[in-house]
């Protein structure tokens, strides 16, 4: 079967779960995942898909839970001219747009 | 996200019908297009981004909006319940394809040594009229019987199939190509066929062969 994060998400969220959807809107240079890309992630940390090839997973995480908590969608810009990518070390040199937001 | 968003969002996506998720980055407010309509400049780049198979950003009076497209599932029809077959179907499954796996020879198209596949026993020329490849859809006849084979490519070429490839050496597909030339289809037309099939990987086995076969369905789809 194909990936169905979406899917995934629903299920999750049946099961009681709080989930939060990251996907990435936009790109610049080399960022190994397409605009379009979607990660789901459970307040227990349960992860489904991928927002990049594994370098910003973990921060977007973080912010996933607040938004969870809060409610609030959150927009994030990871790239070299952003020193929080220095942080979640994003090596590939490219540039991307996150938007992280509750499910429910 | 809505619950009720991402639940009309499946039904959507389970119905095959397309849709466009559209949602205002500042806020995360979201339309479900087209079945929630959207203003003018919106709605054609939703169009678009449905038609591209490409997620959008648009700024509309100020505010940003992120555009995803969800399409129904690439296609993938095979002709031949072969060995390859097997591998192949199942490989296409996990790159997101629905697969159709045609063989009117019901001794080789099993439940069993295809659980879980979509299979089609009508003859191919009939089982193809039903099926209508259209530009999301990539066919694969693996019989090595024109029999089979030739009635199915006739049919895939008359369509606006993104991928027809044809299981068969060189010379059977010279053979195959002045059969299907003698049907009315023109050098270009014949030209569109992938034969023999799939990528020159050195590839053996079955399911060697069968990435190969996909290798070159995805290279055709993305263009190169």
């Amino acid at each position: 079967m194909s990936e169905d994060i979406l899917g995934t998400a629903a299920a999750w969220a049946a099961e009681g779960e709080q989930v939060a959807i990251a996907t990435v809107v936009e790109t610049w240079g080399s960022s190994p995942r397409p605009a379009g890309s979607m990660l789901a992630i459970t307040a227990s940390g349960r992860m489904a898909g991928s927002v990049s090839g594994g370098c910003i997973e973990g921060a977007v995480a973080d912010v996933a839970k607040q938004t969870m908590a809060d409610g609030k969608p959150q927009l994030l810009d990871f790239g070299i001219s952003d020193e929080r990518a220095w942080e979640v070390g994003l090596a590939c040199g490219g540039k991307l747009k996150v938007f992280v937001e509750k499910l429910g | 996200m809505t619950p009720e968003h991402l639940a009309r969002l499946q039904q959507a996506r389970a119905a095959l019908r397309p849709v466009v998720m559209t949602t205002r980055l500042s806020d995360g407010i979201q339309v479900l297009w087209p079945e929630d309509a959207l203003p003018g400049a919106l709605a054609e780049a939703a169009q678009k981004a449905m038609a591209d198979d490409k997620a959008a950003n648009v700024t509309l009076d100020g505010e940003a909006w992120f555009l995803q497209p969800h399409n129904p599932p690439l296609r993938m029809i095979v002709v031949g319940a072969v060995h390859v077959a097997q591998a192949l179907v199942a490989m296409a499954a996990g790159l997101g394809f629905a697969v159709t796996l045609v063989d009117p020879r019901r001794a080789f198209a099993t439940e069993e040594r295809f659980e879980g596949v979509t299979l089609n026993h009508e003859w191919p020329d009939e089982a193809m009229e039903a099926l209508a490849p259209d530009a999301r859809t990539a066919v694969v006849t693996l019989t090595h019987d024109p029999k089979l084979d030739d009635p199915a490519l006739d049919v895939a070429l008359r369509g606006k199939a993104f991928y027809i490839g044809a299981l068969g050496s060189k010379r059977t597909h010279a053979k195959r190509a002045e059969r299907l030339k003698e049907l009315g289809h023109d050098e270009a037309a014949v030209a569109r066929i992938a034969a023999p099939v799939g990528l020159d990987i050195g590839a053996i086995t079955a399911p060697e062969i069968a990435l190969s076969i996909l290798a070159q369905v995805v290279a055709r789809r993305r263009g190169k």
